[in-house]
């Protein structure tokens, strides 16, 4: 049962990718609505398949792999539609629905047997750690879109070559606001996230920091963003440098997301 | 019946032969009149713009509508008859109809893509039906090219990019800054382009104009027409950092911005986007400037080439338009050749046969056990009254008459011979 929805959902963010990838090419009012309604239909089957599995399991569904990317994925669309609904940001679709069916198919070729749960993750912190740290790296992920979206049109404007996607794109300046508004909503979720696993591993295994390559890696990012944040305040740093850092910490996301699944070192592997 | 077409335009004449021929102000209304009374011309419209004058007609007979539009010009705008013969284009029928839609989807424009011939189009009609100057066919033909060049707009990219060079960089101002209405925009020293390309972005709104030159009192009169504040030339450098936009055109036979001092703006604006336009020859604003992160210096060669790239992309989509003409053309000329009386008369004709045959077909199933003879009898009658019925309409359609068409669409009507109204 709890298979239905997710292929479903797959299924839906397969099409809104394609009409969206599409859109790069021609683009027109039915297209984008067309994009929004696969979208919207897959995000509300994929919600539906969590709160399934929520139900099935007795806790938040992000304990294995699957589950996990899944509701990354999930949080990225969520997030997707809040910026959409705020800036209606042109294209961006584009650079996100292929991330998100990416993610949601790796998330259907790993295991989705609900395991019991590990005593040491048994904890209301669970719900509110994984939820901050997901919605954290989301949003980092839509400023990894928005990002590469700058460098795309950057290269455009500075080169002089005006074809392409320059027509369509947001301006510069567009761009360069929503990454850093971004930046400015993921930085402090990750930074509850990281302070409420603090609070978490007290709790469980008496010591805040247990140098677990997941806390270190955390920790790295957070300082990236820190650093975005910060280089902008005082230096300026905005444009074509804090688009590429905005990449950058994604990736570094990325690697420890992945990288601690398939190396598994640490208890943040499930 | 046919549409005619009677002009000239940017490609064949000069400015100075447009000009004798243009309708302008109370010409153009005396003009219709005039034209429009010829006995060869059925219905008038004047187009008359600063690139092109045109006459549309339905005429008759071409070749002796052409002389009769020729002696009228030459009449009216009091210009020698001879140089007409060969300054003139003539179409007729298709070609005249093709001509008219080219014209309003604005591919026979000298920038092809400008917006504004549809508009001058419209009011030419407008005028021509305040007068009522035409008729059944311009009317229907006017209404089709206005709804042709709309969908050339729609579906083809030909009027999307900028094509001159102060259009360009509003595009690309547009494309570097989210709202240029919260943009402080700079103008350094003055020139015909530069100024016009500083209209043209202070046009879209822009929130704030500084104006520097070399002689101050220049700046105060250039800052006084665009609403702004003139900066002495000496300190244009400190207040640059509040510009977001700076378009720069002054004598200068070298760099008055290095890289090194645009650094320091850049430092000093905390790095935010900077648009320069520098459309001085030679250039005043050192090139390695666009080598900085969030500096965009264009030149003119830049923009030309913006331009030029623009146009070529035009050239594109005018192929796509021909072929949306091409389509639309056979629509009006089916629509066109319903107007004519002999399809008419044969529809009228099929129609009452196909009635008569219906009616009988049911009386005859009704009354079984008639005779022979009884039924030739029944089928005689009902031959004669459809032709009684049907002799007045076709008689008047055969007649030579002046408003034919207009007859022949009422009739179409009446007999409901086109179905349900397109």
């Amino acid at each position: 049962m709890d298979v239905l929805p997710f292929e479903l959902a797959l299924t839906f963010y397969f099409a809104a990718t394609i009409v969206s990838i599409t859109e790069l090419f021609k683009e027109s009012k039915i297209t984008s609505r067309i994009m929004f309604s696969l979208a919207g239909i897959g995000f509300v089957i994929h919600t539906a398949s969590i709160i399934y599995r929520y139900i099935a399991a007795g806790h938040i569904p992000i304990t294995n792999a699957h589950e996990a990317t899944s509701f990354f994925s999930w949080c990225i669309v969520f997030i997707f539609f809040l910026l959409q609904f705020r800036y209606k940001v042109n294209l961006l679709s584009s650079f996100i629905m292929p991330v998100v069916f990416m993610l949601m198919l790796s998330s259907s070729m790993l295991s989705r047997e609900i395991k019991p749960l590990s005593p040491l993750l048994q904890s209301y912190w669970l719900g509110i750690h994984t939820v901050f740290a997901f919605m954290s790296n989301a949003a980092f992920a839509l400023a990894f879109g928005v990002g590469l979206m700058y460098i795309v049109q950057e290269r455009h404007v500075k080169s002089k070559r005006l074809g392409g996607l320059f027509e369509r794109l947001p301006s510069l300046q567009t761009l360069d606001e929503i990454n850093y508004r971004l930046i400015t909503w993921g930085f402090p979720l990750l930074t509850l996230a990281i302070i409420s696993g603090a609070l978490w591993a007290q709790s469980t295994l008496g010591s805040y920091w247990n140098r677990d390559p997941r806390e270190t890696l955390s920790l790295i990012t957070w300082l990236i963003y820190a650093i975005i944040l910060h280089a902008r305040l005082i230096a300026g740093w905005r444009g074509r440098r804090a688009a590429l850092m905005s990449m950058l910490g994604f990736l570094i996301i990325l690697i420890a997301f992945f990288g601690i699944k398939f190396l598994k070192i640490g208890y943040h592997v499930f | 019946m046919k549409v005619f077409v009677a002009g000239l335009n940017h490609k064949i004449a000069d400015v100075d032969v447009r000009e004798k021929l243009a309708f302008n102000g109370p010409k153009l209304e005396e003009g219709l009149k005039r034209f429009r009374e010829l006995p060869e011309v059925h219905e008038a419209i004047i187009l008359s713009t600063c690139n092109r004058v045109e006459l549309y007609a339905n005429v008759k007979d071409n070749q002796r509508a052409a002389e009769a539009v020729k002696t009228f010009l030459s009449e009216f705008h009091n210009i020698n008859r001879s140089s007409l013969d060969a300054g003139l284009y003539i179409y007729d029928g298709v070609n005249a109809v093709r001509h008219i839609f080219r014209v309003a989807s604005s591919l026979d424009s000298m920038v092809v893509g400008e917006p504004q011939i549809l508009g001058q189009l419209k009011d030419a009609f407008e005028l021509a039906l305040s007068q009522k100057t035409t008729g059944i066919l311009l009317n229907k033909l006017m209404k089709k090219a206005i709804s042709v060049a709309k969908r050339v707009r729609t579906e083809t990219r030909i009027a999307e990019n900028a094509v001159s060079i102060s259009f360009a960089a509003v595009e690309l101002a547009k494309k570097i800054f989210t709202d240029l209405s919260k943009r402080v925009f700079m103008l350094l020293g003055a020139g015909e382009m530069a100024e016009l390309a500083a209209k043209h972005l202070i046009s879209s709104g822009v929130k704030e104009v500084l104006v520097s030159n070399r002689t101050y009192e220049r700046a105060c009169d250039i800052a006084k027409e665009f609403n702004g504040k003139p900066v002495r030339f000496d300190e244009f450098i400190d207040e640059m950092a509040r510009a977001d936009i700076v378009i720069c055109s002054t004598g200068a036979p070298d760099y008055i911005v290095t890289k090194g001092q645009m650094q320091k703006v850049m430092k000093e604006r905390k790095q935010r986007q900077v648009f320069l336009i520098d459309i001085s020859v030679p250039r005043n604003i050192d090139p390695e400037t666009n080598d900085l992160d969030n500096v965009y210096l264009y030149n003119v060669d830049d923009l030309q080439g913006v331009v030029d790239s623009n146009l070529f992309e035009r050239k594109k989509e005018a192929e796509k338009a021909e072929k949306i003409i091409d389509e639309e053309l056979e629509t009006f000329l089916r629509w066109q050749s319903t107007l004519d009386s002999v399809p008419t008369i044969i529809a009228i004709r099929e129609k009452a046969e196909e009635i008569k045959k219906e009616e009988l077909d049911k009386l005859f199933h009704k009354i079984t056990g008639m005779g022979e003879k009884e039924r030739e009898a029944i089928e005689y009658m009902a031959a004669a009254l459809i032709n009684k019925m049907i002799h007045p309409p076709t008689a008047a359609l055969k007649e030579d008459s002046e408003d034919k068409d207009i007859l022949v669409a009422t009739i179409r009507k009446l007999y409901g011979i086109d179905g349900k109204k397109e």
